[in-house]
Protein backbone atom coordinates (compact mmCIF):
# COMPACT_ATOMS: atom_id res chain seq x y z
CA UNK A 1 0.00 0.00 0.00
CA UNK A 2 1.33 3.22 -0.94
CA UNK A 3 -0.59 5.71 -0.27
CA UNK A 4 -0.07 7.18 3.52
CA UNK A 5 -3.13 7.51 4.47
CA UNK A 6 -5.10 5.16 6.49
CA UNK A 7 -6.41 2.57 4.34
CA UNK A 8 -10.13 2.31 4.37
CA UNK A 9 -12.02 -0.91 4.81
CA UNK A 10 -13.50 -1.20 1.53
CA UNK A 11 -10.67 -0.03 -0.33
CA UNK A 12 -8.59 -2.88 1.61
CA UNK A 13 -11.17 -5.53 0.86
CA UNK A 14 -11.53 -4.84 -3.07
CA UNK A 15 -7.86 -4.79 -2.96
CA UNK A 16 -7.77 -8.73 -1.56
CA UNK A 17 -10.57 -9.35 -4.09
CA UNK A 18 -9.79 -7.81 -7.08
CA UNK A 19 -6.53 -5.10 -7.69
CA UNK A 20 -3.95 -7.39 -5.39
CA UNK A 21 -5.67 -11.45 -6.06
CA UNK A 22 -3.35 -13.52 -5.11
CA UNK A 23 -3.62 -16.14 -7.29
CA UNK A 24 -3.95 -14.23 -10.49
CA UNK A 25 -1.82 -10.85 -9.18
CA UNK A 26 0.44 -11.93 -6.79
CA UNK A 27 0.70 -15.57 -7.96
CA UNK A 28 1.36 -16.71 -4.24
CA UNK A 29 -0.18 -20.19 -2.81
CA UNK A 30 0.12 -21.87 -6.09
CA UNK A 31 0.42 -25.26 -4.73
CA UNK A 32 -3.16 -25.50 -3.78
CA UNK A 33 -4.55 -23.77 -6.22
CA UNK A 34 -2.95 -26.34 -8.73
CA UNK A 35 -3.30 -29.79 -6.63
CA UNK A 36 -7.05 -29.33 -5.11
CA UNK A 37 -8.86 -27.81 -8.51
CA UNK A 38 -9.68 -30.99 -9.61
CA UNK A 39 -13.38 -30.44 -9.39
CA UNK A 40 -14.91 -26.96 -8.69
CA UNK A 41 -16.66 -28.04 -5.22
CA UNK A 42 -13.13 -28.58 -4.23
CA UNK A 43 -11.73 -25.27 -4.83
CA UNK A 44 -14.67 -23.40 -2.95
CA UNK A 45 -13.89 -25.98 0.03
CA UNK A 46 -10.05 -25.63 -0.34
CA UNK A 47 -10.89 -21.54 -0.61
CA UNK A 48 -13.39 -21.06 2.56
CA UNK A 49 -11.03 -23.00 4.80
CA UNK A 50 -7.57 -20.97 3.52
CA UNK A 51 -10.33 -17.90 4.04
CA UNK A 52 -11.28 -18.97 7.57
CA UNK A 53 -7.93 -19.14 8.41
CA UNK A 54 -6.59 -16.41 7.18
CA UNK A 55 -9.35 -13.96 8.81
CA UNK A 56 -8.96 -15.68 12.34
CA UNK A 57 -4.99 -15.43 11.47
CA UNK A 58 -4.47 -11.83 10.43
CA UNK A 59 -6.62 -10.63 13.47
CA UNK A 60 -4.78 -12.78 16.35
CA UNK A 61 -1.24 -11.63 14.88
CA UNK A 62 -2.79 -8.08 14.60
CA UNK A 63 -3.43 -8.45 18.26
CA UNK A 64 -0.51 -9.63 19.54
CA UNK A 65 1.71 -7.56 16.96
CA UNK A 66 2.94 -5.25 19.71
CA UNK A 67 3.98 -8.19 22.19
CA UNK A 68 6.28 -10.03 19.71
CA UNK A 69 9.79 -9.66 19.57
CA UNK A 70 10.44 -8.54 16.00
CA UNK A 71 13.04 -11.78 15.23
CA UNK A 72 11.01 -14.40 16.58
CA UNK A 73 8.16 -12.98 14.57
CA UNK A 74 8.12 -15.48 12.02
CA UNK A 75 7.89 -18.42 13.94
CA UNK A 76 5.57 -16.75 16.10
CA UNK A 77 3.29 -16.38 12.68
CA UNK A 78 3.83 -19.93 12.49
CA UNK A 79 2.27 -20.96 15.19
CA UNK A 80 -0.65 -18.84 15.01
CA UNK A 81 -1.52 -19.88 11.73
CA UNK A 82 -1.27 -23.88 12.38
CA UNK A 83 -3.41 -23.28 15.57
CA UNK A 84 -6.66 -22.85 13.03
CA UNK A 85 -5.41 -24.80 10.36
CA UNK A 86 -5.72 -27.52 13.36
CA UNK A 87 -9.04 -26.44 13.65
CA UNK A 88 -10.28 -26.50 10.40
CA UNK A 89 -8.82 -29.92 10.14
CA UNK A 90 -10.60 -31.19 13.04
CA UNK A 91 -14.12 -29.43 12.17
CA UNK A 92 -13.53 -30.45 8.53
CA UNK A 93 -12.94 -34.29 9.67
CA UNK A 94 -16.05 -34.30 11.77
CA UNK A 95 -18.46 -32.57 9.51
CA UNK A 96 -17.35 -32.84 6.22
CA UNK A 97 -15.63 -36.24 5.72
CA UNK A 98 -15.78 -36.51 1.78
CA UNK A 99 -14.15 -33.31 1.58
CA UNK A 100 -11.99 -33.71 4.19
CA UNK A 101 -10.66 -37.28 1.89
CA UNK A 102 -10.50 -35.26 -1.35
CA UNK A 103 -8.49 -32.20 0.11
CA UNK A 104 -6.24 -34.54 1.98
CA UNK A 105 -2.60 -33.85 2.35
CA UNK A 106 -3.69 -30.26 1.72
CA UNK A 107 -5.50 -29.16 4.44
CA UNK A 108 -2.62 -29.33 7.02
CA UNK A 109 -0.33 -27.66 3.78
CA UNK A 110 -2.89 -24.62 4.57
CA UNK A 111 -0.07 -23.77 7.28
CA UNK A 112 2.69 -22.89 4.83
CA UNK A 113 0.37 -21.47 2.54
CA UNK A 114 2.66 -18.72 1.23
CA UNK A 115 -0.95 -16.29 0.93
CA UNK A 116 -1.53 -16.84 4.64
CA UNK A 117 2.25 -16.02 5.85
CA UNK A 118 3.07 -13.36 3.52
CA UNK A 119 -0.88 -11.11 4.44
CA UNK A 120 0.13 -11.91 8.65
CA UNK A 121 3.90 -9.92 7.32
CA UNK A 122 2.65 -7.79 5.40
CA UNK A 123 -0.59 -6.49 6.51
CA UNK A 124 -1.83 -7.81 9.73
CA UNK A 125 1.83 -6.93 12.00
CA UNK A 126 1.55 -3.63 10.45
CA UNK A 127 -2.64 -2.67 10.93
CA UNK A 128 -5.13 -2.73 13.59
CA UNK A 129 -7.33 -6.01 14.18
CA UNK A 130 -10.43 -5.44 12.91
CA UNK A 131 -8.91 -3.92 9.15
CA UNK A 132 -6.41 -7.02 9.14
CA UNK A 133 -9.48 -9.14 9.56
CA UNK A 134 -10.60 -7.52 6.74
CA UNK A 135 -7.93 -7.58 4.50
CA UNK A 136 -7.80 -11.40 5.59
CA UNK A 137 -11.45 -11.72 4.62
CA UNK A 138 -10.90 -9.95 0.94
CA UNK A 139 -7.38 -12.00 0.35
CA UNK A 140 -9.92 -15.07 0.75
CA UNK A 141 -12.75 -14.40 -1.04
CA UNK A 142 -10.06 -13.61 -3.88
CA UNK A 143 -8.35 -16.72 -3.46
CA UNK A 144 -11.79 -18.71 -3.35
CA UNK A 145 -13.04 -17.04 -6.52
CA UNK A 146 -9.92 -17.59 -8.32
CA UNK A 147 -9.54 -21.11 -7.38
CA UNK A 148 -12.80 -22.29 -7.67
CA UNK A 149 -12.80 -20.55 -11.30
CA UNK A 150 -9.96 -22.99 -12.04
CA UNK A 151 -12.04 -25.79 -10.81
CA UNK A 152 -14.92 -24.83 -12.59
CA UNK A 153 -12.94 -24.80 -15.75
CA UNK A 154 -10.85 -28.16 -15.32
CA UNK A 155 -13.89 -30.06 -14.47
CA UNK A 156 -15.78 -28.86 -17.07
CA UNK A 157 -13.08 -29.94 -19.64
CA UNK A 158 -12.21 -32.74 -18.06
CA UNK A 159 -15.31 -34.06 -17.02
CA UNK A 160 -18.44 -32.48 -18.29
CA UNK A 161 -19.69 -31.64 -15.52
CA UNK A 162 -19.87 -27.94 -13.15
CA UNK A 163 -20.33 -28.79 -9.44
CA UNK A 164 -20.89 -32.40 -10.51
CA UNK A 165 -23.87 -31.38 -12.53
CA UNK A 166 -23.67 -33.01 -16.15
CA UNK A 167 -23.72 -29.87 -18.34
CA UNK A 168 -22.20 -31.22 -22.26
CA UNK A 169 -24.43 -33.89 -22.04
CA UNK A 170 -23.69 -38.00 -22.03
CA UNK A 171 -22.29 -37.47 -25.80
CA UNK A 172 -19.15 -35.46 -24.72
CA UNK A 173 -15.62 -37.34 -24.85
CA UNK A 174 -14.17 -35.67 -21.77
CA UNK A 175 -10.45 -35.03 -21.79
CA UNK A 176 -8.60 -35.94 -18.67
CA UNK A 177 -5.78 -34.86 -18.81
CA UNK A 178 -7.27 -31.81 -17.64
CA UNK A 179 -8.22 -33.34 -14.32
CA UNK A 180 -4.56 -35.06 -13.83
CA UNK A 181 -0.98 -33.07 -12.77
CA UNK A 182 -0.27 -31.22 -16.60
CA UNK A 183 -3.89 -29.89 -16.83
CA UNK A 184 -3.79 -27.89 -13.28
CA UNK A 185 -0.42 -26.29 -15.10
CA UNK A 186 -1.91 -25.63 -18.61
CA UNK A 187 -5.24 -24.08 -17.28
CA UNK A 188 -3.89 -21.85 -14.71
CA UNK A 189 -0.88 -20.65 -17.07
CA UNK A 190 -3.90 -19.90 -19.69
CA UNK A 191 -6.41 -17.99 -17.18
CA UNK A 192 -3.16 -16.17 -15.93
CA UNK A 193 -2.12 -15.01 -19.35
CA UNK A 194 -6.10 -13.71 -20.35
CA UNK A 195 -6.42 -11.94 -17.56
CA UNK A 196 -3.14 -10.38 -17.66
CA UNK A 197 -3.89 -9.22 -21.21
CA UNK A 198 -7.38 -8.12 -20.29
CA UNK A 199 -5.78 -5.99 -17.44
CA UNK A 200 -3.16 -4.82 -20.18
CA UNK A 201 -5.89 -3.54 -22.57
CA UNK A 202 -8.29 -2.04 -19.57
CA UNK A 203 -5.26 -0.30 -18.88
CA UNK A 204 -4.44 1.32 -22.39
CA UNK A 205 -8.14 2.12 -22.72
CA UNK A 206 -7.59 3.90 -19.47
CA UNK A 207 -4.13 5.86 -20.31
CA UNK A 208 -5.78 6.56 -23.56
CA UNK A 209 -8.66 8.37 -22.62
CA UNK A 210 -7.28 10.19 -19.76
CA UNK B 1 5.44 -48.65 -1.51
CA UNK B 2 8.22 -50.39 1.00
CA UNK B 3 11.93 -50.54 0.94
CA UNK B 4 12.90 -54.47 2.02
CA UNK B 5 15.45 -55.20 -0.18
CA UNK B 6 18.21 -53.33 -2.70
CA UNK B 7 15.77 -54.13 -5.51
CA UNK B 8 12.66 -52.12 -3.98
CA UNK B 9 15.37 -49.75 -2.85
CA UNK B 10 16.21 -48.68 -6.33
CA UNK B 11 12.05 -49.03 -6.71
CA UNK B 12 11.60 -46.80 -4.07
CA UNK B 13 14.30 -44.60 -5.64
CA UNK B 14 12.91 -44.38 -8.91
CA UNK B 15 9.39 -43.94 -7.63
CA UNK B 16 10.10 -40.90 -5.39
CA UNK B 17 12.25 -38.93 -8.35
CA UNK B 18 10.37 -39.83 -11.79
CA UNK B 19 7.00 -40.99 -11.33
CA UNK B 20 5.81 -39.53 -7.77
CA UNK B 21 7.67 -36.58 -8.70
CA UNK B 22 7.03 -33.89 -6.11
CA UNK B 23 6.23 -30.91 -8.79
CA UNK B 24 4.89 -32.27 -11.57
CA UNK B 25 2.60 -35.32 -9.70
CA UNK B 26 1.62 -33.87 -6.50
CA UNK B 27 1.90 -30.20 -7.21
CA UNK B 28 4.39 -29.97 -3.71
CA UNK B 29 6.67 -27.01 -3.50
CA UNK B 30 5.50 -25.25 -6.41
CA UNK B 31 6.22 -21.86 -4.92
CA UNK B 32 9.88 -21.67 -5.01
CA UNK B 33 9.54 -24.22 -8.09
CA UNK B 34 8.12 -20.92 -10.00
CA UNK B 35 9.86 -18.20 -7.49
CA UNK B 36 13.69 -19.64 -7.75
CA UNK B 37 13.51 -21.21 -11.25
CA UNK B 38 15.05 -18.18 -13.27
CA UNK B 39 18.12 -19.08 -13.49
CA UNK B 40 20.04 -22.83 -13.66
CA UNK B 41 22.16 -22.00 -10.60
CA UNK B 42 20.14 -20.70 -8.10
CA UNK B 43 17.74 -23.04 -9.06
CA UNK B 44 20.80 -26.00 -7.83
CA UNK B 45 21.59 -24.16 -4.81
CA UNK B 46 17.96 -24.17 -4.18
CA UNK B 47 17.89 -27.61 -5.01
CA UNK B 48 20.86 -28.69 -2.71
CA UNK B 49 19.39 -26.54 0.06
CA UNK B 50 15.55 -28.41 0.04
CA UNK B 51 17.28 -32.10 0.02
CA UNK B 52 19.26 -31.10 3.01
CA UNK B 53 16.46 -29.65 5.19
CA UNK B 54 14.16 -32.22 4.01
CA UNK B 55 16.53 -35.02 4.62
CA UNK B 56 16.96 -33.82 8.13
CA UNK B 57 13.30 -33.04 8.65
CA UNK B 58 12.14 -36.45 7.68
CA UNK B 59 15.05 -38.00 10.18
CA UNK B 60 13.54 -35.53 13.01
CA UNK B 61 10.48 -35.52 12.63
CA UNK B 62 9.99 -39.40 12.45
CA UNK B 63 11.04 -39.36 16.31
CA UNK B 64 8.98 -36.17 17.05
CA UNK B 65 6.11 -38.99 15.86
CA UNK B 66 6.98 -41.67 18.00
CA UNK B 67 6.68 -38.85 21.29
CA UNK B 68 3.38 -37.59 20.04
CA UNK B 69 2.02 -40.95 19.37
CA UNK B 70 3.44 -42.11 23.01
CA UNK B 71 1.94 -39.05 24.30
CA UNK B 72 -1.47 -39.58 22.72
CA UNK B 73 -1.10 -35.79 21.30
CA UNK B 74 -1.34 -37.18 17.68
CA UNK B 75 -3.82 -33.91 16.73
CA UNK B 76 -0.96 -31.93 17.42
CA UNK B 77 1.22 -32.90 14.42
CA UNK B 78 0.63 -30.61 12.39
CA UNK B 79 1.93 -27.49 14.49
CA UNK B 80 4.65 -29.63 15.96
CA UNK B 81 6.10 -30.52 12.90
CA UNK B 82 5.87 -26.71 11.47
CA UNK B 83 7.72 -25.76 14.54
CA UNK B 84 10.43 -28.59 13.54
CA UNK B 85 10.99 -27.18 10.49
CA UNK B 86 11.13 -23.81 11.14
CA UNK B 87 13.49 -24.76 14.42
CA UNK B 88 15.61 -27.02 11.85
CA UNK B 89 16.08 -24.43 9.17
CA UNK B 90 17.00 -21.09 11.49
CA UNK B 91 19.78 -24.34 12.98
CA UNK B 92 21.02 -25.37 9.77
CA UNK B 93 21.24 -21.75 8.68
CA UNK B 94 23.40 -21.23 11.78
CA UNK B 95 25.59 -24.22 11.98
CA UNK B 96 26.32 -23.86 8.14
CA UNK B 97 27.30 -20.10 8.84
CA UNK B 98 30.21 -21.28 11.07
CA UNK B 99 31.35 -23.87 9.71
CA UNK B 100 30.19 -25.00 6.27
CA UNK B 101 30.93 -20.88 5.43
CA UNK B 102 31.09 -21.67 1.33
CA UNK B 103 27.94 -23.82 1.50
CA UNK B 104 26.36 -21.51 3.64
CA UNK B 105 27.30 -18.52 1.25
CA UNK B 106 26.08 -20.55 -1.89
CA UNK B 107 22.61 -21.66 -0.23
CA UNK B 108 22.71 -18.54 1.75
CA UNK B 109 19.33 -16.97 1.00
CA UNK B 110 17.67 -20.53 0.28
CA UNK B 111 17.73 -21.21 3.58
CA UNK B 112 14.73 -19.12 5.01
CA UNK B 113 12.78 -19.64 2.33
CA UNK B 114 12.17 -23.40 3.08
CA UNK B 115 10.48 -23.15 6.07
CA UNK B 116 7.43 -21.97 3.87
CA UNK B 117 8.16 -25.39 1.00
CA UNK B 118 5.23 -26.99 1.33
CA UNK B 119 7.14 -29.98 0.33
CA UNK B 120 8.97 -30.45 3.54
CA UNK B 121 5.83 -30.07 5.56
CA UNK B 122 4.30 -32.49 3.18
CA UNK B 123 6.97 -35.17 2.83
CA UNK B 124 6.94 -35.38 6.76
CA UNK B 125 3.25 -36.03 7.14
CA UNK B 126 3.26 -38.56 4.15
CA UNK B 127 5.91 -40.36 6.27
CA UNK B 128 3.47 -40.70 9.45
CA UNK B 129 0.50 -41.19 6.83
CA UNK B 130 2.33 -44.19 5.53
CA UNK B 131 3.82 -45.87 8.10
CA UNK B 132 7.43 -45.43 6.87
CA UNK B 133 9.79 -46.88 9.18
CA UNK B 134 13.10 -44.92 9.85
CA UNK B 135 15.07 -45.58 6.88
CA UNK B 136 12.22 -44.99 4.21
CA UNK B 137 11.31 -42.07 6.09
CA UNK B 138 14.85 -40.59 5.21
CA UNK B 139 15.08 -41.88 1.41
CA UNK B 140 11.62 -40.88 1.06
CA UNK B 141 12.49 -36.98 1.96
CA UNK B 142 16.16 -37.08 -0.21
CA UNK B 143 14.88 -38.78 -3.29
CA UNK B 144 11.86 -36.78 -2.84
CA UNK B 145 13.70 -33.75 -2.73
CA UNK B 146 15.99 -34.88 -5.13
CA UNK B 147 13.00 -34.78 -7.49
CA UNK B 148 12.25 -31.45 -6.77
CA UNK B 149 15.64 -30.65 -7.93
CA UNK B 150 16.05 -32.56 -10.83
CA UNK B 151 12.34 -30.82 -11.87
CA UNK B 152 13.58 -27.27 -10.83
CA UNK B 153 17.18 -27.58 -12.36
CA UNK B 154 14.93 -28.69 -15.92
CA UNK B 155 12.69 -25.99 -15.56
CA UNK B 156 15.14 -23.24 -14.76
CA UNK B 157 17.13 -24.33 -18.34
CA UNK B 158 13.87 -24.03 -20.03
CA UNK B 159 12.81 -20.42 -18.56
CA UNK B 160 16.85 -19.37 -19.52
CA UNK B 161 15.66 -19.59 -23.19
CA UNK B 162 11.97 -18.71 -23.12
CA UNK B 163 13.71 -15.14 -21.46
CA UNK B 164 14.77 -14.14 -24.90
CA UNK B 165 12.16 -16.08 -27.35
CA UNK B 166 9.39 -13.98 -28.88
CA UNK B 167 5.53 -14.99 -26.94
CA UNK B 168 2.88 -12.69 -26.79
CA UNK B 169 3.46 -9.69 -23.93
CA UNK B 170 0.86 -10.70 -21.56
CA UNK B 171 1.73 -14.66 -21.54
CA UNK B 172 5.15 -13.63 -20.41
CA UNK B 173 6.95 -14.74 -17.27
CA UNK B 174 4.20 -16.51 -14.85
CA UNK B 175 1.78 -17.65 -17.63
CA UNK B 176 4.30 -19.04 -20.36
CA UNK B 177 6.68 -20.84 -17.18
CA UNK B 178 3.11 -22.52 -15.98
CA UNK B 179 2.15 -24.22 -19.60
CA UNK B 180 6.01 -25.17 -19.76
CA UNK B 181 5.80 -26.84 -16.56
CA UNK B 182 2.43 -28.41 -18.07
CA UNK B 183 4.18 -30.03 -20.72
CA UNK B 184 6.83 -31.09 -18.34
CA UNK B 185 4.31 -32.73 -16.45
CA UNK B 186 2.91 -34.00 -19.63
CA UNK B 187 6.57 -36.27 -20.54
CA UNK B 188 6.72 -36.60 -16.30
CA UNK B 189 3.32 -38.77 -16.99
CA UNK B 190 5.25 -41.32 -19.06
CA UNK B 191 7.23 -42.41 -16.03
CA UNK B 192 4.16 -43.70 -14.53
CA UNK B 193 3.68 -47.11 -15.23
CA UNK B 194 7.47 -47.38 -14.09
CA UNK B 195 6.92 -48.84 -10.99
CA UNK B 196 3.44 -50.44 -10.03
Amino acid sequence: MAESNKPTMRGVFINGVLNENPTFRLVLGTCPTLAVTTSAINGIGMGLAATFVLVCSNFVVSCVRKLIPDKARIPAFIVIIATFVTIVQMVMQAFLPSLYDALGLFIPLIVVNCIILARAEAFASKNGPVISAVDGLGMGLGFTCSITLIGIIRELIGNGTVFGISLLGASYQPMLLFVLAPGGFITYGLVLGIINAITARRQAKAGKEE
Amino acid sequence: MRITDVGSFFLFMVNCILCNNFIFSRFLGCCPFLGVSSKVQTATGMGLAVTFVMGIASLVTYFVNLLLVALGLEYLQTIAFILVIAALVQFVEMFMKKSMPSLYSALGIYLPLITTNCAVLAVTIMNVENHYNLFESVCNGVFGALGFMLAIVLMAGVRERLETSDIPKSFKGFPSSLITAGLMSIAFMGFQGLVK
